[in-house]
């Protein structure tokens, strides 16, 4: 099965995200009141991996299985507008739930039940989002 | 059993691994690390109404990151079983900005008083929990990522857009900690 290996990764990053309590509202609370480097050091040192990793994999020219080089597709800048605007209505729902959509999912099944109900309101947030694009600046 | 890892686990060791996901998920085909795709896809699948952002062909492009979900749940709710996090030590300053804020159960992963089916009709409760998720499923879709897809992805590969964005969270982010959390919680 060729999504074994995704479910795999995905459920070591949630093992993380529990153990590292990512996942905890308090935590998120101490990030945006600056009172603590726990989750300054994991984002950071999540980069700064990420980074290397990802210099490395194109000084060494791996390619896919299709023959394409690994490596993402560059954002469109733009305006920038709806990287800013985006960013600050999610970064008040990352403030409000304590949770982005990694440790949302991942609290549904650590014991906050409730969760469920926010996942299902960011469908519907996702959903509001695809029926307005036309409408707002990008 | 719970004494499996030290909590919570340090920072330094977190996020080495969280950035592994980067690499892992290139190599294994060339896959972008971002959790918030999914929300777009789940809406593709259940109700994509004919409208265009949800057109695509969710099976092909969204299968693999449907089952990274799936794998973070499953992988939360063992770790949750295996070796729960116990009392957080919270730095004594947001503890005490906290239960300012009227917050006194500071145990557990999230407030009791807040993330509780009974608390879902009240004020803190429903901003919290059901405003909360729409702004996250909103803004995630609108900026084009969340934390996964542009502070640790994006930032990595120096991406001008994801440094924009992840400006649009901290400041949203701050807004929210400052600003509505006091009128809401209190």
């Amino acid at each position: 099965m060729t999504l074994l290996p995704y479910f795999l990764i995905g459920s070591a990053f949630g093992v993380i995200l529990v153990e590292a309590e990512v996942v905890s509202w308090f935590r998120i609370q101490e990030m945006f009141r600056f009172d603590a480097f726990h989750m300054y050091g994991i984002i950071g040192t999540a980069v700064l991996t990420a980074a290397i990793s990802l210099l490395t994999i194109k000084r060494l020219g791996v390619r896919g299985p299709d023959g394409e080089p690994l490596g993402f597709t560059p954002k469109v800048l733009g305006t920038g507008a709806r990287y800013l605007a985006g960013g600050m209505v999610f970064g008040l729902g990352w403030a409000l739930t304590g949770a982005c959509p990694g440790p949302l999912v991942a609290l549904v099944g650590a014991g906050t039940p409730v969760m469920l109900v926010a996942f299902l309101s960011a469908l519907g947030g996702t959903w509001t989002y695809g029926r307005l694009r036309p409408k707002l600046p990008h | 059993m719970s004494h499996l890892f030290t909590h919570p686990l340090p920072w330094y060791i977190a996020g080495p691994l969280i950035g592994l996901v980067v690499p892992a998920l290139l190599l294994l085909g060339n896959k972008p690390f971002g959790v918030a795709s999914n929300f777009r896809h789940l809406c593709a699948a259940l109700a994509p109404c004919g409208i265009e952002f949800f057109s695509h062909d969710w099976k092909r492009l969204g299968g693999w990151n449907l089952a990274f979900l799936l794998g973070i749940f499953a992988g939360a709710v063992v770790a949750s079983e295996v070796a729960p996090p116990l009392a957080l030590t919270l730095s004594p300053h947001t503890t005490a900005a906290l239960h300012q804020l009227g917050l006194h159960d500071l145990t557990g992963l999230t407030p009791h008083e807040v993330f509780a089916w009974a608390s879902l009709f009240t004020l803190k409760g429903f901003v919290s929990i059901v405003i909360g998720g729409f702004l996250v499923g909103f803004g995630t879709a609108y900026a084009g990522g969340c934390t996964s897809g542009h502070a640790i992805s994006g930032l990595a590969d120096l991406q001008p857009a994801s440094l924009l964005a992840v400006c649009g969270f901290f400041a949203g982010g701050l807004a929210g900690t400052y600003l509505i959390l006091p009128i809401v919680l209190r």
